[in-house]
C-alpha cells in the first residue's frame, strides 16, 4: 500500500465511504480494463475481430460471437469494447486538454487583473453564451486540408481523435476558467503569495509556483466532472457523422449505423447507448465523489446535517 | 440600470460583430466552395472557366475583403440565396424557425413542469429516501444521450408497437392538428427525459440554500406556518436561481434541439443548420448561425435583467 499524507488518508476515507462513487469507479476501471486488453479478450474468447464478414452479417449471439455481429458481420462484443477505449481515451485528452487552457486563461486573468483580465472575462462570457452544438458541427466540417494540413494526415482516423479533442477543448475551456479566476483571486491576496512577491519572485514563478499547486483540488473536481460531458459530445458527434472517422469504433456512430437496421437488429442500437449512459453516469459519480471528498466545505455541511 | 442595460447591448452587437466574423471565416473553411460545387453539376466546365468564374464571383479576394462585402450585404437585409431550399436564406429560415420554436416550446414548458415539482419535493425532505429516488432519476436523466433516448423510443412506440409515427411533422394527405400532435409526442418526450434532470437539480441546490438561511429560522421562530414559509419566504427567494437558468436555456430553445430535429426528421432549425453545413449550403448555413447566435445572446440579456428584477438585492452600475 502506498503510504499517504493525513490529508491524503482522509481524502480516500471519505473516497471510499461514498459508495455511489466507489460504484462509479468500479465501472469504469472495469470497462477501461476489458477495452485495454481487447487482445487479450479476444484470445480468450477465441474471436476474430474487425473482420468484415458481409456472410454473417447481423448475426444473433453465439459461442464465436457472444454478442452477435454489426451490420459488416464484426463481432459487435468487440467492436463495442473498442469503442468504449475511445471513448474513455476522447474523454480524458479532451477534459485534459480543456482544462490546461481553462487554467491557463484563468490564472492569467486573475493574476494579472485589470484591462488582461477584462478582456480574457469578456472572452469567456462571449464563448459561454454561444450555442454550442451548432457551432460545433460547423467546425467539426471543416476541410483541415483547406488550413494546410497534409490530405494524408488530414483524412487519417488519428486525425478524427485529435480534432475532436481540440473542438472539445475549444468550447470547454470556459467552466474551468473562471473557477481558476476566482481562487486565484483569492490567493493572490493571501500573505504566502505576497510574500513570494517580496522575496522577488517573478510573476511567472508565482503563478506557477505558489497559485497553481493550490488549485489542484478545484481543478481537479471540474476535469473529473467534464469527463461525462466529453464523451456524451464526441458520442453526438459521431453519431452526426462528424465524429470518430470509421474504421474506428466509437459507440456514437456505431449507433446511427443502428438506425438504419433498428427493425431488424434492435439490439445492435440498445448497447452502444447503454454503454455510453452508464460511462457517464459512472464518470459523473466519480466527478461527485471527488468534490464531495476534497472541497472540506461539504465535509462540515455532512457533519452539522 | 438602463445604462447597464445599454452597456450589455452593446457589447452583444461586439459579439455578434466579431462572430460572423468568425462564422464567415469557419464556414469559408469547409469542404469545396460553390464553383466546385457547379463544376460537380456541369462536366462541361474548363480549368479556364473555373478560374474565371472564381474571379468573377470574387471567391479568389482575401478573406477580409470578401468579409467586408458579405458583411455590407446582410446589413442590407441580403443574406444571399440558399441552394437546398432554393429561396432567398433569410426566407428558408422562417417556418423551420417557427417549427423549432413550437416544439420546444411545448417540450420547455412541460420539462419545468416535471422539474421543478421534483425539485422542490426532494428539498423539503433532504436525504430521505424520496430525495434519493428523485437524484437517481436527475442524474439519470443527465447522463442519457439524446439520441439514445430518442431511438429507443421509435423503436418501442413505432417500430415495436406501431402507436405513433417515428418522424416528420404530418403525415402524407394528413395535416390536421391531432396529426401534428402525434407527430410532436416522440420528440417533446425525448427532449423532456434529457432536460429535466438539470432543472430539478437547480430547483432542489436553491430551494435547500434558502431553506437553510436565517430568515427562515426567524420566521420559523415568530411562529409562521410551514406553508407561509415555503410559499412567502423560501421558493419566492429560490425561484431567482432557477429563473436565470431557465431564462439562460431560453436561448438554445432556437438551436438546442439539433440531435432530437434529426433523429425525428422534424425540420426545424436545428435540424436546418444540420442539413446546410453538411450540404455546402454556405449561405444558409451562415444565416441560420448567426441568427442562433443572436437569439442566445439575446435570451442571456434577458436573463440578467430578470434577474436584477427579481432580485431587488441586486443593483447593476
Amino acid at each position: 500500500m502506498i503510504a499517504l499524507s493525513p490529508r491524503g488518508r482522509l481524502f480516500a476515507r471519505r473516497y471510499a465511504e461514498n459508495r455511489a462513487a466507489v460504484a462509479g469507479t468500479a465501472l469504469l476501471v472495469t470497462l477501461a480494463l476489458a477495452s485495454f486488453l481487447t487482445g487479450v479478450v479476444q484470445a480468450a474468447l477465441g474471436v476474430v475481430t474487425d473482420r468484415v464478414d458481409l456472410y454473417h452479417r447481423l448475426a444473433t449471439p453465439s459461442l464465436a460471437h457472444p454478442l452477435g455481429t454489426d451490420e459488416l458481420g464484426r463481432d459487435l462484443l468487440m467492436r463495442l469494447l473498442e469503442g468504449g477505449r475511445i471513448s474513455l481515451e476522447v474523454g480524458i485528452a479532451g477534459a485534459l486538454a480543456a482544462a490546461v487552457l481553462g487554467t491557463a486563461i484563468g490564472l492569467v486573468a486573475g493574476y494579472r487583473g485589470g484591462l488582461i483580465d477584462g478582456i480574457l472575462m469578456r472572452m469567456t462570457d462571449a464563448v459561454i453564451a454561444l450555442p454550442l452544438l451548432p457551432l460545433l458541427i460547423v467546425l467539426a466540417a471543416i476541410d483541415l486540408r483547406k488550413l494546410g494540413v497534409p490530405p494524408e494526415l488530414a483524412r487519417s482516423e488519428v486525425a478524427s481523435l485529435y480534432r475532436i479533442v481540440a473542438l472539445v477543448a475549444l468550447v470547454g475551456w470556459t467552466t474551468v476558467a473562471r473557477i481558476v479566476r476566482g481562487a486565484t483571486l483569492s490567493l493572490k491576496a493571501q500573505d504566502f503569495v505576497r510574500a513570494a512577491v517580496a522575496l522577488g519572485a517573478t510573476p511567472t514563478r508565482v503563478m506557477l509556483v505558489h497559485i497553481l499547486s493550490n488549485l489542484a483540488s478545484p481543478v481537479t473536481v471540474a476535469t473529473a466532472l467534464s469527463i461525462g460531458n466529453v464523451i456524451l459530445l464526441e458520442s453526438v458527434l459521431s453519431f452526426l457523422g462528424l465524429g470518430i472517422a470509421p474504421p474506428l469504433a466509437s459507440w456514437g456512430a456505431m449507433l446511427s449505423g443502428a438506425q438504419e437496421t433498428i427493425t431488424i437488429a434492435p439490439m445492435l442500437a440498445v448497447y452502444p447507448g447503454l454503454l455510453i449512459f452508464l460511462v457517464v453516469v459512472a464518470c459523473n459519480l466519480v466527478g461527485d465523489g471527488l468534490r464531495d471528498a476534497l472541497d472540506p466545505r461539504t465535509l462540515q455541511r455532512t457533519r452539522t446535517a | 440600470m438602463t445604462s447597464h442595460i445599454l452597456r450589455r447591448l452593446i457589447e452583444c452587437v461586439i459579439v455578434v460583430a466579431v462572430m460572423s466574423f468568425v462564422i464567415y471565416g469557419l464556414i469559408g473553411l469547409m469542404p469545396g466552395d460553390p464553383i466546385d460545387l457547379m463544376l460537380g453539376s456541369d462536366p462541361h466546365l474548363t480549368s479556364a472557366d473555373v478560374a474565371r468564374l472564381k474571379t468573377l464571383m470574387g471567391i479568389d479576394q482575401p478573406l477580409l475583403k470578401r468579409y467586408a462585402a458579405w458583411a455590407a450585404a446582410a446589413l442590407s437585409g441580403d443574406l444571399g440565396y440558399s441552394r437546398l431550399y432554393v429561396r432567398p436564406a433569410l426566407a428558408a429560415l422562417a417556418a423551420p424557425l417557427g417549427r423549432s420554436a413550437l416544439l420546444m416550446g411545448i417540450s420547455f414548458v412541460l420539462t419545468l413542469a416535471v422539474a421543478l415539482p421534483l425539485g422542490i419535493v426532494a428539498a423539503l425532505k433532504p436525504r430521505s429516501r424520496l430525495d434519493h429516488a428523485i437524484n437517481l432519476l436527475s442524474f439519470a436523466s443527465i447522463s442519457l444521450p439524446s439520441f439514445w433516448i430518442g431511438l429507443m423510443l421509435i423503436l418501442m412506440f413505432a417500430a415495436s408497437l406501431g402507436w405513433l409515427p417515428a418522424g416528420g411533422i404530418a403525415d402524407v394527405g394528413g395535416g390536421g392538428v391531432g396529426d401534428r400532435a402525434r407527430h410532436l409526442v416522440l420528440p417533446v418526450a425525448t427532449l423532456t427525459i434529457v432536460g429535466f434532470g438539470t432543472f430539478a437539480r437547480y430547483m432542489r441546490a436553491g430551494l435547500l440554500d434558502v431553506l437553510g438561511q436565517d430568515f427562515i429560522r426567524t420566521a420559523r421562530a415568530k411562529g409562521a406556518s410551514e406553508r407561509r414559509i415555503m410559499l412567502g419566504h423560501a421558493l419566492r427567494n429560490a425561484i431567482t436561481t432557477v429563473v436565470t437558468i431557465v431564462a439562460l436555456s431560453f436561448g438554445g430553445l432556437f438551436s438546442g434541439a439539433l440531435v432530437t430535429e434529426t433523429i425525428f426528421a422534424y425540420p426545424g432549425m436545428g435540424k436546418l443548420i444540420y442539413d446546410a453545413v453538411l450540404g455546402n449550403d454556405y449561405n444558409l448555413a451562415l444565416a441560420a448561425l448567426l441568427l442562433a447566435t443572436i437569439m442566445t445572446l439575446l435570451s442571456n440579456l434577458a436573463a440578467d435583467i430578470a434577474y436584477a428584477a427579481i432580485d431587488p438585492r441586486i443593483t447593476y452600475r
